[in-house]
């Protein structure tokens, strides 16, 4: 079954007889195991439609990302919540497409200044799990014609229909960029240095901590601006007095190469251990890690979002992953975590998602009911339902 | 505008409705004397109204909840409202509903600098929101014309955006959580302090969905720091069409300015005529802002200006000083205010692909001879949201009818052409007929199966929306018929 067009994936969607385990390029392996067969959706692909002018661009979801890239890129624009790449984290080969960013709502540094994934995309055609053709959003950046089903199926992992095409807002890659480095301040000072950073008027597109051992000996907070090179050189030296302190500026390559590996939480690479993350309150970033380390958990840790995206690698010693504990933090903290990366069977063991009240557990569980009522697609894979 | 027949049974409750809510309730806060609900008949949609059978005022989520513990348990319609200046009535009340305004929940209950965060209550007014982070040189970005008087709580159900938000976003962007009441009283926390959700995206398809999932009773926003100054360029062009390229170059150049406002020819007089901000007599006029440094905003004007030049302008205007870009947005921002001054008018608003702009200008100034009602038009470019007003008399017999048949038909070519019927105000009552020209059946039972979840009675803000002819077996057995709104 290797459906070519989105009739062709509704008719696999509606005469399908177990459940189906949606496949874009098989590089984001997120999620509790699914058993089930494969519905992959690479067959559906191609950029549709791309208005520079108008910044938009409409794709059919199994492209592949690098070809929305490319094509992008020569028109010298690109998707500005700059997608992570998760195959060197979870250590697979495969394409990625653009329907499994949108997805699974992969996000990258940028996120804190231009939104996530879900805030670029505009409009979604999908297959229900009755094999019914859908559609919502558009293709304008401003639509509030009934309720916004896009921000829904962007992160719901295919659990409630599976992709056919994406419309999303791009953004013009600007002239340059430059990147503010510190070496050897702990997490908590760094993220002290963050918050002041993106509480400036310099509009900071990147700003992250990698911990003493991801990637250099020491500790490196980095904060990143792009836009014009005027503007760039300006903003990059208010900035340094502004934080005080000894800060190094790199541009360019090396500060475009520098925020690949944030992006991609590259440090984190060719291992198994665990990795959890995390969202939170910046400020309660370093607070988790403390926790993590105290408890002879946390191996190391990257810090991203001004503190608020904790990437975290730990011990699988207590054979949870760390779930309890990190889950247990979160309880006071607030936020949630995703075990992103981790054996099939430590994944099939704790809930890989942050479990929810049982109000808003209800509610999901009402929606996957409704938008997949037999329970076919990645079923279990967002947890039990 | 037809909606459905107040439900008689509620009505014929209503002694023990009042006496139910009186009883968790301060006595000022429920208001049931004919009078006094009279108040509370319309939105900024004036033309329709009808006064609710209750209006209750909770001050707090507990008190919210249990009103609407109580409304459950009778079977009771809620209509929640902000600060009553939707203009596509979503905030219309049914004589059969209790209409619970937030406007008593004005609080600010956390401020967070270093984590760019502030907590209000839902009837807090846009504007003051940015007013409590003022001290420290921050702002809430998403800001509606009607800021002064719009409360958080409808700009959450409305996903409502501003003249900014080409650079910062609509609500959705900038709404980091609710705490929010579900229709059986159950209080619920989506999001938080913290970015993206966990779990499926509730809070995305909460924001917007025009107060019929939930009551927000809180809001947990992002706030930014204020950029170092801003400066705008008036441009003037001789014809739409070169205009729209002009802004489809400036976007493609890859300068993000945070504002292109577009005014047509009629919309230009009028606004002229009455704020006498200097506008230069032509056929497209646009406001560009972009903020930064001095030296920054230079930088990015020389460009912009340059890509201007390219096109011809008959005018084109750098703003000197702070006074004369006050005076350089004064017209734009007296737009409504001056139409209103030549007559009545009817404001639309839908968006299109901006590469549309010019056919979609054309068009309807065709469609504008055909139904002999002018139309002047004036516009958030950047982002194609297209406001045209349409003029005409409403003492005058059958040009309210004409009127809005002429706006649905402009709304309709908004759709063919790749756009939307709404960009910022909402469905409510207004567009809710016309939803079936953007959406198939389909789609619009897939979102109407998002509410069944929720309020699953169909009791929050019932008959906006939706067309009533596809919502009707959802509302039948509390509802039988309809009925005109005076
Ligand atoms: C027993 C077992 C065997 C497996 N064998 C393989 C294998 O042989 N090959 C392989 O590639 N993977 C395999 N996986 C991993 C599995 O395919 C992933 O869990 C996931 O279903 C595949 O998504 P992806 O890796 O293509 O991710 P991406 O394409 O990056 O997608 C990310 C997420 O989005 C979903 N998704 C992708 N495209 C769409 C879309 N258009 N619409 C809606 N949702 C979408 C995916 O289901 C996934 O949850 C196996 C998993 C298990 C448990
Ligand atoms: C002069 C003028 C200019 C405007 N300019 C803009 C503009 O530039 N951009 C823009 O987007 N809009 C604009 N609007 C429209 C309007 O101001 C916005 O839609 C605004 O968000 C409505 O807020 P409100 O508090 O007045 O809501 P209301 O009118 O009271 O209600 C609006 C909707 O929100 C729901 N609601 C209210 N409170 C709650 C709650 N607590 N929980 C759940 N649902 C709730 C209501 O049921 C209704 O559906 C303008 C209106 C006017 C009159």
């Amino acid at each position: 079954m290797e459906p070519r067009s989105e009739a062709e994936l509704a008719e696999a969607v509606a005469g399908a007889a177990g459940p189906l385990r949606v496949v874009g390029g098989g590089t984001r392996p997120i999620g509790a195991p699914v058993a089930g067969d494969p519905l992959p959706v690479a067959g559906l692909a191609g950029v549709s439609l791309y208005e520079p002018g108008a910044l938009t661009l409409v794709a059919a979801a199994g492209t592949p990302l690098a070809e929305v890239e490319q094509t992008l890129a020569v028109e010298g624009q690109r998707l500005g919540f700059e997608p992570m790449d998760h195959r060197p984290l979870l250590g697979r080969a495969g394409v990625p497409t653009i329907g499994g960013v949108a997805a699974a709502n992969v996000s990258g540094p940028r996120r804190i200044q231009a939104g996530a994934c879900r805030d670029s995309l505009l409009g979604v055609r999908f297959v229900d799990g009755r094999g019914a053709v859908l559609k919502n959003g558009g293709r304008v950046m401003k639509n509030v014609t009934g309720y916004d089903l896009v921000k829904l199926m962007a992160g719901a992992f295919g659990t409630l229909g599976v992709l056919t095409e994406v419309a999303f807002k791009v953004q013009a890659i600007p002239e340059t960029e430059a990147t503010l480095v510190a070496t050897g301040l702990d997490a908590g000072e760094a993220v002290d240095r963050l918050s002041a950073a993106l509480g400036s008027p310099y509009d900071i597109t990147g700003a992250a901590h990698l911990g003493p051992g991801c990637g250099a000996p020491e500790a490196r907070t980095v904060v990143r601006i792009e836009g014009l090179a005027d503007s760039v050189r300006y903003r990059a030296g208010a900035l340094k007095s502004a934080l005080g302190g000894d800060w190094q500026v790199i541009g360019d390559e090396a500060s475009a190469a520098l925020w690949r590996e944030v992006r991609d939480v590259a440090p984190f690479a060719a291992g198994d251990a665990p990795v959890w993350r995390v969202s939170v309150k910046p400020s309660d970033g370093p607070v988790l890690v403390a926790v993590l380390e105290q408890a002879g958990l946390a191996k190391r840790a990257i810090l991203d979002w001004g503190g608020g995206l904790v990437w975290v690698e730990v011990d699988d010693d207590p054979g949870d992953g760390g779930a309890a504990a990190i889950r247990d933090e979160l309880a006071r903290l607030g936020g949630h975590a995703t075990l992103v990366r981790g054996s099939d069977a430590l994944r099939a063991r704790v809930p890989v998602f942050q479990p929810e009240p049982a109000p808003l557990a209800a509610i999901s569980a009402g929606l996957r009911a409704k938008f997949d009522p037999r329970g076919i697609l990645n079923p279990g894979l967002m947890g039990r339902c | 505008m037809e909606m459905p027949i107040p439900d008689p049974a509620v009505v014929a409750r209503k002694a023990r409705l009042v006496e139910r809510l009186a009883a968790v309730l301060p006595a000022d806060a429920v208001i049931h004397d004919d009078a006094e609900t009279r108040a509370y008949e319309c939105d900024a949609l004036t033309a329709y109204r009808c006064p609710p059978l209750v209006v209750v005022l909770p001050a707090s989520t507990r008190e919210v909840s249990e009103v609407l513990r109580i409304c459950h348990d009778e079977g009771v319609p809620v209509v929640p409202r902000g600060s009553g200046t939707s203009l596509a009535g979503g905030a219309l009340p049914t004589a059969d509903c209790v209409l619970l305004g937030v406007a008593r929940m004005t609080g600010v209950l956390e401020v967070d600098y270093p984590n760019r965060f502030v907590r209000v209550q839902a009837g807090r007014t846009n504007l003051s929101v940015s007013g409590a982070v003022e001290e420290e040189d921050f702002f809430y970005a998403p800001d509606p014309s009607s800021q002064l008087a719009c409360a958080i709580a409808g700009n959450v159900a409305m996903n409502s955006g501003g003249a900014h938000c080409l650079k910062y976003g609509v609500t959705t962007n900038n709404l980091l959580g609710v705490t929010m009441v579900l229709m059986d009283g159950t209080v619920v926390e989506l999001g938080g302090a913290h970015l993206d959700a966990g779990g499926l995206d509730l809070l995305g398809v909460v924001c917007g969905s025009e107060g019929q999932l939930g009551v927000v009773t809180e809001a947990t926003l992002r706030i930014l720091r204020k950029p170092e100054g801003a400066r705008p360029v008036l441009m003037g062009f001789d014809s739409n069409e070169v205009a729209g390229a002009c802004v489809a170059d400036i976007i493609r150049a890859g300068i993000l300015p945070v504002a292109i406002e577009f005014m047509d020819r009629p919309c230009i007089r009028a606004c002229e005529a009455f704020a006498g901000a200097g506008y230069p007599d032509c056929e497209a006029l646009l406001i560009v802002e972009v903020q930064g440094s001095d030296a920054e905003i230079d930088a990015q004007l020389a460009r912009i200006m340059a890509i201007a030049r390219t096109h011809d302008p008959v005018e084109l205007r750098e703003s000197e000083s702070e006074e004369e870009s006050a005076r350089i947005w004064l017209g734009r921002k007296s737009a409504f205010g001056a139409m209103g001054q030549i007559n009545d008018y009817m404001c639309l608003d839908g968006t299109i692909p901006v590469s549309s702009l010019p056919f979609v200008l054309k068009r309807i100034g065709e469609m504008s001879a055909e139904y002999g009602l002018d139309v002047a038009n004036v516009f958030h470019a950047g982002d194609g949201n297209m406001h045209p007003l349409i003029l005409f008399d409403a003492n005058r017999p059958g040009d309210l009818e004409t009127c809005e048949a002429f706006g649905a038909e402009i709304l309709k070519l908004c759709v063919e052409v790749g756009g939307c019927l709404t960009g910022e105000h909402g469905v409510g009552i207004e567009k809710r007929d016309l939803m079936l020209h953007q959406y198939a059946g389909a789609d619009l039972e897939a979102q109407m199966a998002v509410k069944d979840v929720f309020d699953p009675d169909w009791l929050l803000n019932p008959a906006k929306v939706f067309p009533l002819s596809v919502s009707d077996t959802r509302r039948t057995g509390r509802r039988t018929g309809r009925q005109t709104a005076a």
